[in-house]
């Protein structure tokens, strides 16, 4: 799940983490009132969970009451790769000397938290990392433990020279550590920290992604959760016991388990068609999960094939047919249906296939060619 | 031989009163495994089928000798049945349990280290020598006997590999689904390097999917390792970046972790990259 910069600095405040004061703001009257109360170059921020701000116009420095309503007008309600911003932070600008980078993310290859920094603040991370990795200066952290002062202070003085300014660096590791752990973080960052001339350390940017595995548990984290139509159709499908992904193809897929689902999409790509969702359906394929999975697919109105691709492992391919025909009485659809069924009892779940209205099909290369097939005579007609 | 489990494996079923603890403990049974126990706090004295149940691990590993534990517990109780098997000092822990907390995963490896306890999983299907022994929630009539050792981070996935696999007269010494989500016991390298010591393994079968660099890994060590052949499928080419699909590991994260990236890394490190799983079986022919 993730959060805005906004909320990121709301928690930031909340673990004493030094920020620049900002408001987020949803109208232009708002923005303008922000800026009377500061009195002073602000920075007014689109607040979009997307990347690349800056470069799409999202990001404006506005020095006086005029200059702030005008960028306030720009950026709301423009649209930043197919997202509308809806709100913007207004924050005081803060003079910088340099930009930091201080991240922390759960590493696969270590099983642990890792703390990394660099003094390549203020850019993408990504791009540093692939570039010059060396820049970046890595420590793992003993889940037992924690962050421990020591640590921290390694790591500050990575950026600094001067122990003021790393004890006010790795005291802001500490806290972002513990609000990391507090609240099930998987990637909290802080980018840029900056030193301003009076030397201060500051946070400015902030983002937070954190587990869904663990919202259950996170309840105030989970509240902050503010989702787009797409994303508003997965949490929807997650409820069902789905976990659905929306593409831009038009041949729907229905599938039992995620790397399954993963290679029926790849293979339909492979014979040249595109597919329109990923679609996991889970463990057990009774009829009704079938008829919610339709119902899903077909909303999609881009979609013109269904491709249903399930083994029977515990659940016997002959139980899975007689599901699939059950449910498929149940819908009305003109959308044709390819069906794939394998595993135990394959050859009588196909039996009782034959004469349905389903196409089906014994492999899934026959059965993704048979989607892609049927899309394009849908197309003819 | 296999690896991991066994003849001599015996099983307890941590969670084995909830309703898939029970059906799998039991379907488990039926298809040879030595499922010796259970677990239950509460509901100890009790029976499963004809499986005692018991209300601590350790009670349950002193009255049956057990050596290994499968966790069905629902998934915030999950870290607490990690680290009583690996108190009880358990040889191994497969967890299926899904949607478990990272955190969870990340506190809890430590202290199984520290006892000497391997863990598989969370959120796997589990493992499965065939005719030996079968913890999890794998089909096991698809499998057969025979010397590709497997490894996957997917569950239907492996399933479909394996019964191309098992149609092509190509037995399996071990299959093992590592599960799907971003920090898990066992992994890759693990696995490769027990199948290479393995000496009835002839080749060897990685499934890997987006995310993470672990395959990239994985191919820097059968370079270096591994003097079995090995032939590799990767899922998620058409996967869009920085959306999880499914597998709470399965996402691209700023570029990171795509197919192509892992297709590439293993066919630099002599790996053979199949285009569906369909291929795999004559990948495997053409190189024992």
């Amino acid at each position: 799940m993730k959060i805005h910069e906004y909320q990121a600095r709301e928690l930031f405040t909340k673990y004493k983490i030094p920020v620049n004061t900002g408001r987020v703001c949803y109208t232009v009257e708002e923005v303008a009132e922000t800026f009377d109360e500061f009195n002073q170059l602000v920075v007014i921020k689109a607040q979009v969970h997307v990347g690349g701000r800056g470069k799409a116009g999202g990001v404006k420095l506005a020095a006086t009451r005029e200059k702030a309503i005008e960028a306030g007008r720009n950026i709301l309600g423009m649209e930043i790769k197919g997202i509308k911003v809806e709100k913007v932070l207004v924050a005081r600008a803060a003079d910088i000397e340099k930009e930091y980078y201080v991240g922390l993310i759960n590493d696969r290859n270590s099983k642990s938290v890792v703390l990394m920094v660099s003094k390549e603040g203020g850019v993408e991370i990504e791009e540093v990392a692939k570039n010059t990795p060396e820049l970046i200066h890595k420590f793992v952290i003993d889940p037992q433990l924690g962050l421990q002062p020591y640590q921290a202070r390694e790591a500050a003085f990575k950026l600094f020279d001067d122990i003021k300014q790393v004890r006010q660096a790795a005291d802001i590791m500490v806290k972002l550590y513990q609000l990391y752990v507090d609240t099930d973080s998987t990637l909290a960052e802080v980018n840029p920290m900056v030193l301003t001339p009076d030397k201060q350390v500051l946070a400015i940017d902030g983002k937070m992604n954190f587990d869904d595995n663990a919202l259950y548990r996170q309840k105030e984290i989970e509240e902050m959760r503010e989702v787009d139509e797409d994303e508003m159709k997965e949490i929807e499908a997650k409820s069902k016991g789905f976990s659905y992904v929306k593409l831009d193809g038009n041949i729907g897929c229905m599938v039992n388990g995620a790397g399954l689902a993963m290679a029926t999409m790849d293979m339909i790509n492979l014979y040249g068609g595109e597919p329109a969702n990923f679609l996991d359906i889970g463990g057990s394929s009774n009829p009704q999960k079938v008829i919610e999975a339709m119902n899903l697919l077909v909303s999609d109105k881009n979609v013109k094939a269904v491709m249903i691709n399930i083994f029977g492992g515990i659940t016997r391919c002959d139980d899975v047919a007689k599901g699939l025909i059950e449910a498929m009485s149940q819908i009305e659809t003109d959308v044709p249906v390819v069906v794939r069924l394998t595993g135990t009892n394959e050859v009588e779940g196909r039996e009782i296939l034959k004469g349905s209205k389903f196409y089906p099909a014994e492999t899934m290369s026959e059965a993704a060619r048979k989607a892609i097939e049927l899309t394009q005579k849908v197309h003819a007609d | 031989m296999s690896i991991l489990i066994d003849n001599n494996t015996k099983l307890i079923v941590q969670g084995i009163t909830g309703r898939d603890g029970s059906f799998h403990a039991q379907r488990m049974k039926e298809h040879g495994t030595k499922v010796v126990g259970g677990v239950s706090p509460g509901k100890g004295g009790s029976q499963v089928g004809d499986i005692p149940v018991f209300n601590t691990v350790k009670e349950a590993v002193k009255e049956t000798g057990a050596n290994t534990s499968v966790i069905f517990v629902p998934a915030p109780f999950a870290q607490d049945a990690m680290l009583e098997a690996a108190d009880a000092g358990l040889e191994l822990v497969i967890t299926i349990t899904e949607g478990v907390p990272t955190n969870d995963v990340i506190n809890s490896l430590p202290v199984l280290t520290k006892n000497g306890t391997n863990m598989i999983g969370p959120n796997c299907p589990g493992l499965i020598s065939p005719g030996k022994s079968m913890i999890g929630i794998m089909p096991p009539n698809i499998f057969s006997e025979g010397n590709v050792g497997l490894i996957s981070r997917s569950g239907t996935l492996t399933y479909e590999v394996v019964n191309h696999l098992t149609k092509n007269g190509l037995g399996q010494t071990t299959c093992i689904g590592i599960g799907g989500d971003p920090v898990a016991g066992l992994y890759f390298i693990d696995l490769l390097e027990r199948f290479e010591k393995d000496p009835e393994t002839k080749a060897i079968v990685v499934i890997g999917e987006i995310g993470g660099d672990a395959e990239e890994r994985a191919a820097q060590f059968i370079k270096d390792h591994v003097t079995k052949p090995v032939v590799a499928f990767i899922a998620g080419q058409t996967a869009p970046p920085g959306k999880r699909m499914g597998h709470a590991g399965a996402i691209i994260s700023s570029g990171a972790g795509t197919a192509e990236e892992k297709i590439a890394a293993f066919e630099a490190a002599g790996v053979a990259v199949a285009k569906e799983p369909s291929e795999i079986p004559g990948l495997i022919k053409a190189r024992l």
